[in-house]
């Protein structure tokens, strides 16, 4: 048994450890916003955050998530009441297939929350992990640059340069 | 960013006396020109593209995010931060107003225009060696690149470093300046004559004195941004001996097949050896290939036998988050021709360093996009232990012995990383 | 052709038309059939040719919209692709039946509910899918509105629609439902529609929200990805290591006692794996994979002999396009290669070359699928852009009547053309066919998506213009290679599993897509003023890789010829490229687009550009026949980086009427950049085992960092004119409008594609 925590609440999961998180949280945990893109950390469409850095839930053992908090996309808000990325995206329309979309929005959740107002190559430069196939990448910009711009992500005492 | 290694000025040498070495210290300014005072010509140029390339000058002066050229890379030294000043035609912050003479008094003796020393992380003391004409065509080459105005960052340095005549004492002792030319057109001096000189193979190849010149056993290796630069004096006596073709592929592409993908301080390397003619890196590898030891290096102590229990987490580790890429008939060896890991040079190293920072750092994307060997880094996925049970199960699919004290080497490795 | 209206409905389509009290006959059109009987390009048969859009296909009303006491519903039998064309024909329904758009049901394909459309696909959606609602719901509408007149013994025209009831003056008033009662809509549709009033329109023309996007940013279940029914299992496959491999032997028993393997499945040269837990299928597909030993059969070409091996292989020559001097415009005739244009003329004569590589779909989500056999009906859940022709498909594999198939679209990741859906749907059904009463997932790998889907075609392009003294066209001769465009489901040998089973049926051969849509040849007719046309096709017909459908098909590189050409022949008379153009062009709405991107561009002549930047300026009709689109754009190359830098992108397009202003701006944004990563990175790499681009290392695209600094999108609307579709408008043209501004940045016009790799190689 493993036990992990996400979005808030523990769930135990009867697993192999070095089962990558992206298959505990889909199929144990029914969530579906971390996708499979590649399995092979290429396209960032399985970003979750660990203790608040992005990773790649495909590459990420579920043994390695002991003691850290996991979040995703679930987690930032619901259809009644959507984050403020979230609702940044459905108002600029920032989704074609919408496939990426879910780990676009954790992977700019990350830098958000750590540096307030980006620079335009900053989140570029962050974002550089995620693949869209769509050519959504105008938008989803957008939407960023947006909830960029209100800085309300950001975590005060949080400071430092865009990795 | 950060780099590398680089010479620098210990506090000792400070204290030895700035009044004593002014004299030496001192370097009068050369007057500015209007423009470059040498008759440009498109051959001059197009050699100056490949001089530059085969010099490295765009890994620390075009850095990601900055145009071509105009610096601003911050050297992590453990002194302090120097950066990478602007090398674009600007009158103001580049060398727009610089001579020949004055851009070579500076490839040679490490001297700005205005006669101010400039840091060894410079590699002047490898340049010193490159022919008036190669200096001729780099100064061509750069002085017909679009100006950009970019000052440089201040340095990030304590007080006694800032005080640059010291640097003359350290060029007493490491800079032996004037060129060395190839003496015949051969290949081996051909490659001898890059490796010395433009290449600056040794300032990562060789380890480090206290001060931060050059002092242990010429291309026996050294350290490097927290990799091993593995010593080139050996590579005839790796577990799979290596060839003057392994060789020019793997400068050439990044990736040798028997090997494995360059990573670390030395992909922006091979990157910029893509660049340059085929021959000249063939001429790299062919001198590189003669000057092998003739002893096999003394072999490294050996670990102990890791346990069963360590290395079953090890493998379902692997099984977990490298097998999709790295598995037996997996695509990257059927479909890319990559060698088993097994092979690969860090899992073969005399120390895990490599195969540690490999799994930390991964390979990043290149620039921009192109067919490239490319790995994530695994520092925010895997923990110290989970790292340590990774590499010591990799390490037991070699034929080589254990590597000792894997975990307090992860850690020590970790904590080079987060200096960034 | 498999597709055919013979067959009796399946049950569960009679199930819930019986209970809307609706019943569908398709005897009634065996007669239809014989005079019409014609498939479309989407591989649906034509019944009525004299209908708007698709009714042609489908012509009777209670095929689209069903009411009952249950409330409204719209079917369509085209589906969302990731390009919000859900939303825009939800649009259309809901302002043709006046009613708000949540007041009704919307159901998509599904091939016991919904039309047969055929495919979704070459931006024939709001065309056609679109055009058949506009037109059925306007209809049932006027039937709605006379039914009630009768009712409530008003005139009709008193009576006032709103909120989805119908009001007589006097203030009674009746729901649809009531309204509906007894009125039976089984009816042919006409020829014609009442006319509707666009000033009262609600929805069309305005950027509704999508229907789809809240699951998607918030984690709802939005994709057959995230089907997960009660005792599912999952499955994957072993493919082999390249076309044409066979199986030599792999160990099965091993695997068989895998933890949580309940079955490993082995049939000639087919793999596969079913294990309770997903991550316990991967483990058990990788030992299944790492045990198996092929025996290839096949040689391949690589990326620098592929255009030259084209030439040489089994193909079928012929015209797909002569147009005389007269006028007269002869289709498919075979003929020996084109003479010269200057033959024609003695004028003036340039030629231009340009070749592309293979390209991929590249789905970021690779291709899923979801099935169950079960009380003697298969159901497959699939992102496939034709859930008809794969329900044909598999049945024929399955060697079930198709009855016992239904195909049920959901959606998965972006497709952009033919890749593995229809494949991995087949995977599903045929391993689940073999294990009755669990549902089987099945999702490829990202090696085996870009392994086994099928390619973007490898094309060479050679054009030959003649032109008098004063630039005016004269003869126009191009002709091109390529492997087919279209290797759909025409039989169940068009499926991959079919060919790797011990008892494998062959793909039928492949056939191309005749003009005016064309093929390989799409877009390759000018629409510029030329009296003396003629295309030939080389048309190879035994190709080493299997290649179909990816958006814009032969558009991108003719395009890319067609453009390349007109910049030639503007700079060989003086002309600036802007301007030459519209002297070549009769359509004023070709001219309008034009005008607008330039003149937002700030197009000039000779712009005084620094080094290593230039603009290029680029424009296509897609297929002659749908939008209108023009580009201008201004790029950046660094030669130290080896890199291209999009600066600014500004478009000009005309779709007819635009449904969805801000849909429409998403979708040729998108283009655009994925039209810009196709043109300047992206190539297949292919060699010694086949395809050899098996991940996004090894098959680079465009990243944020690439991505344009700007794109302004300007739409021209046409109120009331024909909807044309947008997904696939900006490829062509971006691709043009690159390679010339790529042309003056570096002084070298390339047209091998991508660029970047020819650039610096
Ligand atoms: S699925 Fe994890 S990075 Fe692609
Ligand atoms: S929206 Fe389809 S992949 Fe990004």
């Amino acid at each position: 048994m493993i036990e992990l925590t996400v979005n808030g609440a523990t769930h135990r999961v009867d697993v192999d450890p070095a089962t990558p998180l992206l298959y505990v949280l889909r199929n144990e945990l029914a969530l579906n916003g971390a996708k499979f893109g590649c399995g092979m950390g290429q396209c960032g469409a399985c970003t979750v955050l660990v203790d608040d850095r992005p990773v790649f839930s495909c590459l990420y053992p579920v043994s390695s998530t002991a003691g850290r908090r996991v979040r995703t996309v679930e987690g930032f808000g619901t259809p009644e009441k959507p984050g403020p990325l979230q609702q940044a995206f459905i108002d600029r329309q920032a989704v074609q297939c919408g496939y990426c979309i879910a780990g676009m929005i954790v992977r700019a959740q990350a830098l958000l929350e750590r540096v307030a107002h980006p620079t335009e190559q900053q989140i570029r430069e962050h974002m550089n992990p995620n693949l869209c196939r769509c050519g959504t990448h105008m938008r989803i910009l957008d939407a960023i640059r947006a909830v960029a711009a209100t800085g309300e992500l950001h975590r005060a005492g949080e400071k430092g340069p865009a990795s | 960013m950060r780099w590398r290694r680089t010479g620098y000025v210990a506090g000792a040498v400070l204290l030895a006396g700035v009044i004593v070495f002014a004299a030496i210290a001192w370097q009068p300014a050369i007057p500015p020109v209007k423009s470059p005072d040498i008759a440009i010509t498109p051959e001059l140029v197009s050699k100056g593209r490949t001089v530059v390339a085969l010099g490295d000058c765009a890994v620390c002066h075009s850095p990601e995010g900055h145009p071509a050229f105009s610096g601003g890379l911050g050297l992590r030294t453990p002194f302090g931060v120097i950066y990478t000043t602007n090398i674009t035609p600007d009158v103001e912050t580049g060398i727009g107003a610089w001579s020949l003479d004055a851009f070579m008094r500076a490839m040679r003796h490490g001297v700005s225009r205005d006669g101010h020393l400039l840091y060894p992380a410079f590699p002047y003391i490898h340049y010193t060696k490159v022919t008036d004409d190669d200096l001729r065509a780099a100064y061509a080459y750069l002085m017909t690149q679009p100006a950009v105005h970019a000052p440089a960052p201040r340095n990030d340095l304590p007080l006694p470093l800032r005080f640059r005549p010291a640097l003359a004492v350290w060029n007493l002792l490491y800079l032996r300046p004037g060129a060395a030319p190839a003496l015949d057109a051969s290949p081996r001096e051909r490659g001898r004559y890059l490796v010395e000189g433009l290449g600056h193979c040794s300032s990562c190849h060789t380890a480090l004195g206290i001060i931060g010149g050059e002092s242990g056993r010429y291309l026996g290796g050294g350290d490097v941004d927290g990799w091993h630069a593995p010593a080139l004096d050996v590579l005839a006596h790796a577990p799979r001996p290596w060839t003057v073709e392994q060789l020019s592929a793997y400068l050439t592409t990044g990736l040798a097949s028997e090997h494995g993908a360059s990573a670390g301080p030395m992909r922006p390397v091979t990157d910029n050896l893509g660049d340059v003619p085929p021959e000249d890196v063939h001429a790299i590898a062919t001198y590189l290939m003669t000057i092998q030891t003739s002893q096999p290096p003394t072999a490294p102590k050996a670990g102990a036998v890791a346990d069963a229990s360590q290395l079953a987490r090890g493998h379902a580790l692997f099984d977990g988050v490298c097998a999709t890429c790295h598995g037996d008939g997996g695509p990257m060896e059927t479909q890319l021709g990559r060698p088993p890991l097994a092979a690969s040079s860090a899992l073969q190293g005399p120390t895990p360093r490599n195969a540690i920072m490999m799994v930390l750092q991964g390979i990043p994307w290149p620039s921009h996009p192109k067919p490239t060997a490319y790995m994530p880094a695994f520092a925010d996925n895997l923990t110290d232990d989970q790292i340590a049970d990774l590499v010591v199960y990799l390490r037991s699919t070699t034929s080589q012995p254990p590597w000792p004290d894997v975990r307090d080497e992860v850690r020590r490795a970790r904590k080079d990383l987060s200096h960034d | 052709m498999t597709t055919d209206r013979d067959e009796p409905v399946s049950r569960s389509r009679r199930a819930f038309l019986a209970g809307g009290g609706l019943m569908v006959s398709f005897a009634l059109f065996g007669s239809l059939r014989v005079s019409a009987g014609q498939e479309n390009t989407l591989g649906a048969t034509i019944l009525n040719p004299k209908l708007p859009g698709d009714l042609k296909i489908e012509p009777m009303l209670d095929a689209w919209i069903r009411i009952d006491a249950s409330g409204v519903t719209v079917c369509s039998g085209k589906v969302e692709l990731g390009t919000g064309v859900r939303t825009a024909l939800w649009q259309v329904a809901a302002d043709q039946l006046a009613l708000p758009l949540e007041r009704f049901r919307f159901v998509t394909a599904d091939t016991a509910l919904t039309p047969d459309e055929g495919y979704t696909a070459g931006s024939h959606t709001m065309a056609d899918g679109g055009t058949a609602i506009f037109h059925a719901a306007a209809q049932v509408r006027a039937m709605l509105v006379d039914a009630a007149a009768r009712k409530l013994a008003v005139p009709p025209e008193r009576l006032v629609l709103e909120n989805g009831v119908i009001k007589a003056p006097d203030g009674r008033q009746l729901t649809y439902e009531d309204a509906a009662a007894g009125l039976d809509l089984h009816r042919m549709a006409t020829e014609t529609s009442p006319p509707s009033d666009p000033s009262a329109y609600r929805y069309i023309g305005k950027s509704v929200p999508r229907v789809d996007i809240l699951a998607k940013v918030t984690g709802g279940a939005a994709y057959v990805q995230d089907m997960r029914p009660d005792g599912m299992l999952h499955a994957r496959v072993v493919r082999p290591p390249n076309h044409g491999a066979t199986l030599v032997s792999a160990d099965v028993d091993a695997v068989s006692r895998m933890p949580g393997v309940v079955r490993v499945v082995h049939d000639g040269d087919y793999l596969a794996v079913v294990a309770r837990g997903e991550w316990q299928a991967v483990l058990a597909m990788r030992a299944l994979q790492a045990s198996a030993r092929w025996r290839q059969t096949e040689t391949f070409p690589d990326n620098a002999t592929i255009h030259d091996v084209l030439k040489t292989l089994p193909r079928l020559d012929y015209v797909t396009t002569r147009q005389g001097v007269d006028g007269e415009v002869h289709q498919a005739a075979p003929v020996a290669n084109a003479a010269p244009a200057a033959a024609s003329t003695g004028a003036r004569v340039e030629r231009v070359e340009a070749t592309k590589q293979y390209v991929l779909h590249g789905s970021i989500g690779p291709s899923c699928a979801l099935a169950v056999w079960r009380d003697g009906i298969l159901t497959v859940w699939t992102h496939s852009q034709g859930v008809f022709p794969l329900r044909a498909g598999i049945a024929g594999l399955l060697g079930l009547p198709k009855e016992q198939v239904r195909c049920v679209h959901v959606e998965g990741s972006g497709c952009y053309g033919h890749n593995g859906a229809d494949d991995v749907a087949a995977d599903a059904a045929l391993l689940a066919h073999r294990m009755p009463g669990a549902p089987i997932r099945v999702q490829w790998m990202r090696d085996q998506e870009a392994g086994w889907e099928p390619l973007g075609p490898a094309m060479e392009t050679s054009l030959e213009v003649a032109t008098d003294a004063d630039g005016a066209l004269t003869a126009w001769r191009h002709a091109l290679w390529s492997t087919p465009h279209n290797e759909r489901i025409t039989n169940p040998g068009r499926l991959l599993p079919a060919w790797l089973v011990s008892q494998s049926i062959a793909p039928s051969p492949p056939s191309p897509i005749p003009q005016p849509e064309g093929d390989a040849d799409r877009n390759a007719v000018p629409l510029y003023r030329v009296p003396d046309v003629r295309v030939d096709m080389h048309f190879v017909t035994q190709m080493p890789f299997r290649t179909s459908a990816m958006r814009s098909l032969g558009a991108h590189i003719n395009v890319v010829t067609i453009e390349a050409m007109m910049d030639r022949l503007a700079a060989a008379h003086g002309k600036d490229p802007v301007a030459y153009r519209l002297a070549q062009l009769d359509d004023p709405r070709a001219k309008a687009v034009i005008q607008r991107a330039a003149e937002a561009f700030g197009w000039t002549a000779n712009p005084a550009l620094p080094p290593n930047r230039g603009v290029g300026f680029a424009f296509a009709r897609y297929k002659n026949l749908m939008g209108y689109c023009a580009i201008a754009l201004e790029v950046e190359v660094d030669p130290d980086r080896r890199a291209v830098r999009v600066d600014r992108v500004v478009t000009a397009v005309d779709c007819g009427q635009i449904v969805n202003p801000d849909g429409l701006t998403n979708q040729i944004e998108g283009g655009i950049v994925q039209s810009s990563s196709w043109t300047l990175y992206e190539q297949v790499r292919i060699g010694a085992v086949g395809v050899e681009s098996v991940d996004w290392q090894s098959y680079p695209i465009l990243r944020f960092p690439q991505v344009p600094a700007r794109i302004d999108v300007h739409m021209i609307d046409q109120p009331g004119m024909p909807f044309l579709g947008a997904a696939e408008i900006a490829q062509g043209p971006t691709a043009a409008a690159l390679v010339s501004a790529v042309a003056q940045a570096t002084g070298r016009r390339l047209l091998r594609l991508p660029l970047v790799p020819h650039l610096w190689p």
